[in-house]
């Protein structure tokens, strides 16, 4: 299929960026996304031009390196997928694709769409941690865990932090991505000995870097590859309350 | 020979280690404070390397080419990670663990090693938990396992198709826990570019800022790499695509010899290739090999529908030919079993490259929701990436490159022929001989990381409490940052026409045709001669668009498929050196009359281990005899 690429060029934080048109023939619908991508950059170095700046690294949908809005959407219009696993299948001949970097303060461009999304480490090392040292841990089943808690405290813990639902959000909000972590660590006994130091210091760490603030819209949840579920958010501001 | 000192240590094999650990040298904490360590690499090996030398005290510098350390390549291992905790009471021990993993590597382990990652297994299950990682429990609340290939107990932890990613994220949290703690320096998006060797010892690193182009020079006390396997050697291979051996090669020509490096791990249940542009291939977890059961149609050429072949005109090959394991014989052969019924035309498919998982008799007996609770998210993935659905008809699945057995030699304290400079994870070469056995990945660099290194790294450390911090003045590093400046100056200058990726592709090619799953002499000596044509080309026709002072994709992918050449070459010599078939290595000329690798004791066990000698010269072999003590060594067998 014969397709038309808008995608954002910004050459660095500082520059201003622009979209560029590139016209993408004979693409094939086995091809995934990013493999569109790559032909597209191979055409424009034969071209001795620069080609196009993502992350990107596992292509399989875990790392989360990958991530960019295509035609209005994080990741693209199909549902739980992230941008690596997204089929040229679902796109149609003729079609015009509109390709951006995240959009959010928090996450400045770097290069075309690359953005710097160090703002979640940064959350993670305020808080996102449960303090055992190497060697002090007890017998793993000397600590039983309801299955169903396990379970939950699994869902939570998928998050692949690749910035989707920062992204999604009209307030650029990482609610859902520190409760994700939260309710991952509040959901284990592991986690509760530390669990009022650590939303303090994680939704602190969250606010100082510019994230706003989460006024229930849900569009982080209808948009998370990884369905993280808005109920963790619930959760979160249940366990920041107790933490007074 | 003399230069290879493995420095075991003496006494009972099952002692070893307890030994080790009650001799060996310290480094009292105040001195810790006073000690640099730079780690690369963030992935279970690293990341925990950091977060157990930051406990206690030592000052670590920790980098890795990812934007953040949470997206190192442990992040995809899915199935499971091994451990002897015997809560099933099948009979597990330390010893069965060990005895496995020995038999599975096909007798080229060293044996104090694999049995120490085995020791401290346990250790590890107990950690990760403490840690919060969240591992699959049963109704009453402790760990569940499960069975991988080529075991008969079921000692496999698991987090849903996600162990490693779960893994992977509860040894960032410790790693964050550090860096906050300010033990652990952490320097994201910096690639590796060369190692500093000061009266030969290892004393830093030459990085590029991957945002900013800077040449940056950071000293330490010692070096450890923790930068993962070669596997991308192959273009497609289940491995992240930016993932490189560029660190260990560097080390490997300032000195660090690399052994075994034709040891490369084709694992059975990948994802077929489906497009001429395909990036890479995804792996399915071995772990659907307990439910799943393997089969071609009996006759060539079938054209019905999988659902429409009757039982009777199915040929569960591994099931026909390994009845003691069945579908869970180890990988090599379930890999070698794939390709022989593809290559004699029972293949499926539109390339007949593949062949049926199929999902159907373990969903009849167990219920979709029970295969669902296992697999759910592998099932999904496979779905998204075929638009087949999993549930209703057969998965199709064919061998793809995984993992490198082979990697830089250490000796028992994981530390390599050059002073001071430690290879940790995948990226040494010590627990897996000549095969890899499931979910021991995670496994070892987990124990490496967590529990080896930052017990045997003071042994080192210790003769230097009187060694300043390193200066980044020294001539050292002022010729090794020249020499990596220049290498750039040169692959920016070519200006020809292709671009970096075409070339790894073409490589990949000539590596998997000729030194893949089978190998033969003339193929072997083949590749050579068309890599050594290729790394010409590259040379002279390859396009680095850009500058060096930005964010420049192409010219990171130009230095490592610049590196891949070279550890190309290494591997297919290292292959044409071993006349012998073990494990993962099948040269076609030595086989048994019904098609099963043949050993040759006699001749070569030992672990080869590969000098550089210089550029464009012949490479130096090291033999380190293997002594087997504990386990006599006998045919693989499992039929």
């Amino acid at each position: 299929m014969n397709l038309t690429l808008k995608i954002w060029r910004q050459k660095n934080a500082e520059a201003k960026g622009s979209f560029e048109t590139y016209q993408m023939n004979n693409v094939s619908p086995e091809m995934a996304f990013l493999e569109m991508l790559d032909a597209l950059n191979k055409r424009l170095v034969e071209e001795d031009r620069e080609p196009v700046a993502f992350d990107h690294d596992c292509r399989e949908g875990i790392c989360g390196s990958c991530g960019m809005y295509i035609n209005g959407h994080p990741h693209g219009p199909i549902p739980a997928i992230t941008t690596c696993h997204l089929s040229m299948r679902y796109f149609k001949d003729g079609e015009t694709i509109w390709i951006e970097p995240w959009r959010a303060k928090p996450f400045p461009v770097i290069k075309d769409l690359i953005v710097d999304r160090s703002a979640f480490d940064k959350i993670q090392v305020a808080g996102g941690f449960i303090s055992v040292n190497t060697g002090s841990a007890p017998e793993a089943n000397a600590i039983r865990i309801p299955k169903k808690d396990s379970d939950s405290a699994f869902d939570a813990a998928v998050c692949i932090g690749c910035g989707a639902c920062v992204a999604a959000c009209k307030n650029a909000s990482a609610m859902l991505f520190v409760s994700a972590k939260i309710s991952q660590f509040a959901l284990q006994p592991q986690g509760r000995a530390e669990a009022r130091d650590r939303v303090r210091a994680m939704v602190t760490e969250m606010d100082k870097l510019g994230f706003g603030s989460c006024s229930n819209t849900g569009a982080c949840e209808a948009e998370c590859p990884k369905q993280i579920k808005l109920t963790n958010i619930a959760r979160l501001n249940r366990e920041f309350y107790k933490a007074f | 020979m003399g230069k290879l000192d493995s420095k075991i240590p003496d006494g009972p094999l099952a002692q070893k280690w307890t030994r080790f650990k009650a001799t060996t040298k310290l480094v009292n904490p105040a001195n810790k404070k006073k000690l640099e360590v730079i780690i690369v690499g963030t992935g279970i090996s690293g990341a925990g390397a950091a977060s157990a030398l930051g406990e206690q005290g030592y000052n670590v510098k920790i980098f890795c080419y990812q934007d953040s350390p949470r997206r190192a390549h442990s992040v995809a291992a899915q199935g499971g990670i091994n451990a002897t905790k015997n809560y099933q009471n099948d009979n597990d021990s330390t010893y069965r663990l060990f005895y496995d993993m020995i038999k599975g590597g096909d007798y080229r382990a060293r044996e104090a090693n694999v049995y120490r990652a085995a020791e401290v297994s346990n250790q590890v299950i107990d950690h990760f938990t403490a840690l919060g990682v969240p591992f699959a429990r049963d109704y009453g609340g402790t760990l569940d396992t499960r069975s991988f290939g080529g075991v008969q107990v079921s000692r496999t932890f698991y987090a849903k198709g996600q162990t490693g990613q779960q893994c992977l994220l509860g040894t960032y949290s410790s790693l964050n826990r550090q860096i906050k703690k300010g033990s652990v320096t952490i320097f994201p998006r910096r690639e590796m570019l060369d190692i500093v060797v000061i009266d030969g010892k290892a004393r830093g690193i030459i990085t590029r800022n991957l945002i900013t182009g800077e040449i940056e020079r950071h000293s330490a006390h010692a070096v450890v790499l923790a930068t993962g396997g070669y596997g991308t050697i192959y273009y497609l291979s289940t491995l992240a695509v930016n993932s490189n051996p560029s660190a260990a090669w560097k080390a490997h020509k300032k000195g660090a010899f690399f052994a075994n490096p034709s040891f490369i791990q084709i694992h059975p249940t990948s994802v077929p290739q489906l497009n001429e542009f395909q990036s890479k291939l995804t792996l399915m977890s071995e772990s659907l090999r307990n439910d799943g059961r393997i089969w071609v149609p009996k006759t060539k050429g079938d054209k019905r529908h999988a659902n429409d072949i009757p039982e009777e005109d199915r040929d569960y090959y591994l099931e026909r030919r390994y009845p003691a394991f069945g579908n869970l014989v180890p990988r090599d052969v379930a890999s070698r079993a794939a390709k022989e019924r593809c290559d004699a035309g029972y293949g499926v498919g539109e390339t007949g490259l593949a062949v049926n998982l199929d999902f159907r008799d373990a969903i009849k007996k167990q219920g979709k929701k029970a295969i669902e609770g296992k697999y759910g998210n592998l099932f999904d993935m496979y779905r998204n990436i075929t638009g087949i659905d999993p549930y209703t008809q057969p998965m199709r699945i064919y061998p793809a490159g995984h993992y490198t057995m082979g990697g830089l030699w250490v000796d028992y304290e994981l530390m390599t022929t050059v002073p001071g400079l430690y290879s940790i994870g995948e990226s040494n070469f010590s627990d897996h001989g000549a095969n890899r056995l499931g979910a021991s990945s995670l496994m070892q660099a987990a124990g490496d990381g967590y529990f080896i290194l930052p017990n045997t790294i003071n042994n080192y450390l210790s003769d230097e409490i009187r060694t300043a911090k390193i200066s980044t003045d020294k001539p050292e590093f002022e010729e090794a940052e020249k020499s990596v400046r220049e290498r750039l100056d040169r692959l920016m200058s070519i200006k020809g026409k292709q671009n970096a990726g075409s070339f790894h592709k073409r490589l990949g090619k000539i590596m998997w045709d000729h030194c893949g799953m089978s190998r033969n002499e003339a193929g072997l000596k083949e590749a050579l001669k068309l890599i050594a044509e290729l790394k010409e080309e590259f040379w002279k026709d390859l396009n680095v668009p850009g500058t060096q002072n930005e964010v420049n994709q192409e010219l990171e992918k130009a230095g490592r498929v610049a590196d891949l050449f070279e550890l190309a070459e290494l591997l297919v010599n290292d292959a044409l050196n071993r006349k012998e078939s073990c494990g993962a290595h099948f040269r076609e000329e030595f086989q048994t009359p019904d098609g099963e690798a043949l050993r040759n004791d006699e001749e070569f066990t030992y672990v080869a281990a590969w000098e550089f000698a210089g550029e464009g010269k012949a490479p130096i072999l090291h033999k380190e005899e293997l002594k087997f003590e504990e386990v006599e060594m006998k045919v693989r067998s499992y039929k």
